[in-house]
């Protein structure tokens, strides 16, 4: 096959803005948890526990968790698109990560649920 | 004006390739005396030529227009003939724009970056009839193209960009964006949204990582990391 140089994949824009969406909501909940830390009675297992079980801190951790996955996402498949040429080697890495991410997301959501 | 009349010995460390003889490039240490009325690198670098006639390099205007003499000079990219010779550490490295492939000495082959410069069609498209004297704009929209027009496409940018290190054939590179801005912020251009589909694309203009390495090494002082946000901004406008 000849090997054109191939471009025009056109999510370019979206996950840049993604990214940045994504962080702005990631900053938002890292004060908002530091708020409620520093706010709230001393670090003790119980006061953990139920700052993370209630509704508005489920809602926005479940936000933080998907933002993070998002956001690993674009910047992990960045790096694999600026260092590994072969197409084979950089699909399996982007799969590889997707996975990896989506599994950890499950897990973080299922930890979440459970409190 | 204390040391006008005073000669002075410049050292060089400069990369020697030539591909016909040599198995792999080296650094030459060379020197020089230059007179006093010999400020810029490339006055010493063309007495240099007369010393030994095998270093090649390329130059033409010598004042900052033509871009010919663009070259990484201890470590940073510039252009020899703006470039002071008294502001330099001695020895002065002298490379080849790093990124491109090498020709000979400080000769690189710049067909990658014209190929990405001829991608964005550096050229105003308007489908109207031209009219019988000159497009107009207003001061306003004049004043937009100011710090666009005047790329003199040295490479010195894209060549300083780790992105166009790493995707040379897929990232337009800064100099490329920077002119692609230039046509997408001209009111005469009937070609935006053509302009903007071209670029919308992981690589082409999404590689940029905001390393501003770019405005760090124009010889012109231009901004291309922020041509480059004015493009994105676009593209969000046009999508939300």
């Amino acid at each position: 096959m000849v090997s054109r140089i191939v471009v025009g994949a056109r999510y370019g824009l979206r996950d840049w803005l993604a990214q940045r969406v994504t962080a702005v909501v990631m900053a938002v909940y890292t004060l908002i948890l530091a708020g409620a830390l520093l706010s709230g009675p001393s670090l003790s297992q119980d006061a953990w526990r139920s700052l993370m079980s209630g509704g508005f801190m489920r809602f926005a951790s479940f936000l933080f968790i998907g933002c993070l996955c998002y956001h690993a996402w674009v910047g992990v498949r960045d790096i694999w698109m600026d260092y590994i040429k072969p197409t084979g080697i950089r699909l399996t890495l982007h799969v590889l990560t997707l996975l990896m991410l989506v599994g950890c997301a499950g897990w973080a959501i299922q930890i979440l649920w459970r409190l | 004006m204390t040391n006008t009349a005073q000669k002075r010995m410049v050292q060089f460390r400069i990369y020697r390739y030539d591909p016909d003889q040599d198995a792999k490039p080296y650094m030459q240490d060379i020197s020089v005396e230059l007179e006093s009325t010999e400020r810029k690198l490339l006055d010493a670098i063309v007495k240099l030529k007369v010393q030994d006639d095998s270093i090649s390099f390329r130059r033409s205007c010598r004042e900052g227009v033509c871009g010919s003499d663009a070259m990484n000079i201890n470590g940073k990219n510039g252009l020899a003939c703006l470039t002071e010779i008294d502001t330099l550490k001695q020895p002065i490295v002298l490379r080849p724009l790093p990124g491109l492939p090498v020709i000979r000495d400080l000769i690189v082959d710049m067909t990658q970056f014209f190929k990405q410069y001829h991608s964005i069609k550096p050229y105003l498209i308007n489908h109207d009839h031209p009219p019988e004297r000159e497009r107009l704009q207003s001061p306003e929209e004049r004043e937009e193209l100011n710090g666009l027009y005047e790329c003199i496409l040295c490479a010195c940018c894209s060549t300083a960009c780790p992105s166009f290190w790493w995707n040379p054939d897929k990232f337009v590179g800064p100099a490329g964006l920077l002119a692609a801005y230039r046509f997408i912020a001209d009111t005469r251009d009937q070609a935006t949204n053509e302009r903007l589909d071209n670029l919308e694309d992981p690589y082409r203009l999404f590689r940029c990582h905001t390393i501003m390495n770019c405005v760090d090494a124009c010889p012109k002082g231009l901004n291309p990391t922020k041509a480059i946000g004015k493009i994105k901004e676009i593209m969000v406008r046009r999508m939300v």
